[in-house]
């Protein structure tokens, strides 16, 4: 990376870096692809890499709003796996044959549903129980995906249900819908952030939670909130997954994604202390996680290479901000 | 220097009442298990029940160790796997190579999770959570994703699969020899009290003068180098190296950790505790696969990991219990 910005010797690589880190990896990312990795700039690229970064980019959001109030949320892969499991159990019963329709509400309020009920799970051993959000997030990060696969019977469901499936392969405008969603996930949480009081105490909690409890916040509220937050949109998440194969896979549906998130929103600026809450900055880490994958896979890496250079991609992104911590 | 008082059975009873509940849960779940299925006791459960279980001891005591120091090790699992495709390989020039050898690439990682902590100031969860993914690659790039079977001719499937003194699996000899090592170093030697005061307070023990970083690196270096003789155990009494095989282990050793007593914010635990914890959490297991047997219930394999999930919730309500309580009585800290 220093060589890339050795011409310019009055620039100061460390701040930089700090500062801006997510958009220089971003440039370095875009430029070495434009340079090395055959058909990069084709429209195809776009459409593969907007409706494959949409779900990490939902996930990380959410995943940003927590890390904002000092917490993490380790189940949000797992919460995927639920409700990627429960949707096509629902549309393709005996009900959702009978009244297509509704089949196809329910098959998205029901999971989103029992997804925000794992948020209110962990919110609950996080904000009441005083459990450190590591260790309460850690029991639905193995028993929800052991419920989905006890709801399954760990079988493959696959369906063809062109309703369900435009989640994952409708097109607005020639790009992907889910990439649309994402957008307007983004500016709401944006707004919700920056011009609500709820916003503003999910700020003042990662900031300094004594004070915001001194100040008679409605701290346990607010955190109960954005773990709530987190695994609905974790459960979209799932929903568009399941609906861009046509076939849920409980014990695959958000693998690891919790790394996914957690990398996006710290390379997106987030703070683990606390505090910030960079909403576009967790999209730009989603678009950098998404390009290196994607980098790795156009030039015939193996999946197994690309996770130790996820593990490397991680420790950096945590130390550089540590860095701009002290 | 024994001049420790954590020996002492009577003062151990008043001091630590859950690893007591723990012990006596223990040993009533053996006696429920005896008296309702015919072979529970038998020689064939006993043995592989401790082959199979010895694995998540020596994982779960290492862990000990780390969430005794405030810490938490999420790499176990995937640093097993790992030294579980090294032993493998070894396999060929006997035990005596393999499993140092395999121990120390375990520890190798602990080091690298040290070294992340400690020198580079990387949270433990976001360091050792990278080197779950990185030990996973690891094991999956060096093994070719697939099994790799041990070599059958030399002695190293004879610590997984024969027993010493007709009675007892290598395996769970060695993992006790390993227990009752840590259990020295942390009730009697000063680096074991240094360990349990930075779980008190990391800032007050350096300000002691107490060598934390030395503590820190040690307390990870075990946990590591217990994951690698838990891949040890895996490639010898399976008989092949597993680079898929880890999942969830963190958890379970985790969950042991907290069922014996041991506070999850650090400062408190004991390696005996953490080891009745590991064996009750194996024989609720092992109770509902005889169960399975009998057909009064059903189980699928899938609710393993729901009644995991489940046991560690229950544990971790049980505790915070406890220490509101303890916290009431004006006797915490």
């Amino acid at each position: 990376m220093s060589q890339s910005n050795q011409t310019h010797a009055s620039l100061k690589i460390g701040p930089l870096l700090r500062d801006h880190g997510g958009v220089v990896a971003l440039i370095i990312i875009l430029a070495f692809n434009i340079l090395f990795t055959p058909n990069f700039l084709q429209l195809q690229t776009l459409f593969v890499n907007i409706s494959q970064v949409a779900t990490i980019a939902i996930v990380a959001m959410g995943m940003t709003l927590v890390i904002a109030t000092g917490g993490i949320d380790l189940s949000v892969g797992a919460v995927m796996a639920l409700a990627g499991a429960l949707a096509p159990l629902i549309f393709q019963s005996q009900f959702g044959v009978d009244y297509p329709a509704l089949g196809i509400a329910a098959a998205i309020v029901v999971p989103l549903l029992a997804a925000a009920a794992c948020g209110l799970f962990n919110g609950l051993m996080v904000a009441v129980l005083n459990v450190q959000p590591i260790i309460a997030t850690l029991i639905l990060f193995i028993s929800g995906r052991g419920i989905a696969q006890v709801l399954t019977n760990g079988n493959l469901q696959t369906f063809n249900n062109k309703s369900f499936s435009y989640l994952g392969t409708g097109q607005i405008l020639g790009l992907p819908f889910q990439g649309w969603l994402a957008l307007a996930i983004a500016v709401v949480l944006f707004l919700v952030i920056t011009h609500t009081i709820f916003g503003r105490y999910v700020l003042a909690i990662g900031g300094n939670e004594r004070a915001a409890r001194l100040s008679g916040g409605p701290v346990a509220q607010v955190k109960i909130g954005v773990y709530m937050i987190c695994a609905g949109l974790s459960g979209i998440a799932g929903l568009i997954v399941v609906a861009i194969n046509s076939a849920s896979d409980a014990a695959r549906n958000g693998n690891l994604m919790e790394l996914d998130a957690i990398a996006a929103a710290v390379v997106g600026g987030a703070l683990l202390q606390g505090g910030r809450a960079p909403i576009f900055g967790a999209i730009l880490g989603a678009v950098i996680i998404q390009l290196v994958k994607y980098t790795l896979l156009a030039n015939g890496v193996e999946d197994e290479v690309a996770l130790i250079a996820k593990a490397g991609i991680i420790l950096a992104a945590v130390y550089v901000q540590q860095a701009r911590k002290e | 220097m024994l001049n420790s008082d954590a020996f002492d059975l009577r003062k151990y009873v008043s001091r630590n009442p859950q690893s007591v509940a723990v012990w006596i849960a223990l040993f009533a779940l053996i006696a429920f298990g005896v008296l309702r299925y015919d072979n529970f006791g038998g020689a064939y459960n006993f043995s592989s029940f401790l082959n199979y279980n010895s694995m998540f001891i020596v994982i779960s005591m290492g862990m000990c160790f780390v969430i005794i120091t405030g810490g938490i090790d999420l790499s176990v699992g995937s640093v097993a796997a790992f030294t579980s495709v090294i032993a493998a390989y070894l396999s060929p020039y006997g035990l005596e190579v393999a499993l140092p050898l395999a121990v120390l690439a375990g520890a190798a990682f602990g080091a690298f999770n040290a070294f992340c902590i400690i020198a580079l100031r990387i949270p433990p969860f976001i360091a050792t959570l990278a080197t779950m993914l990185g030990a996973k690659g690891g094991a999956l790039v060096i093994s070719g994703a697939s099994t790799i079977a041990v070599d059958w001719g030399s002695n190293f499937t004879r610590m997984g699969m024969e027993k010493a003194f007709n009675l007892f699996p290598w395996s769970i000899v060695i993992v006790a020899i390993v227990g009752v090592m840590l259990w020295i170093i942390l009730e009697t030697t000063s680096l074991g009290r240094t360990i349990l005061a930075i779980g008190g307070g990391e800032d007050a023990s350096t300000l002691m003068g107490l060598k934390v970083n030395r503590a820190k690196a040690f307390v990870y270096m075990v946990s590591g180098g217990c994951a690698g003789l838990a891949g040890v155990i895996l490639a010898s009494g399976f008989g092949a190296g597993q680079p898929l095989e880890g999942i969830a282990w963190e958890l379970s050793a985790i969950a042991s950790v907290v069922v014996g007593g041991t506070l999850l914010t650090g400062g408190l635990g004991s390696i005996p505790a953490t080891v009745a914890g590991a064996l009750l959490l194996g024989l609720v297991f092992n109770i509902l696969n005889f169960e399975n047997g009998r057909g009064t219930i059903s189980f699928s394999a899938y609710w393993q990991m729901v009644i995991r999930g489940g046991f560690l919730f229950a544990v971790i309500l049980f505790q915070t219990r406890m220490t509101k309580g303890r916290k009431a009585k004006g006797a915490a800290t």
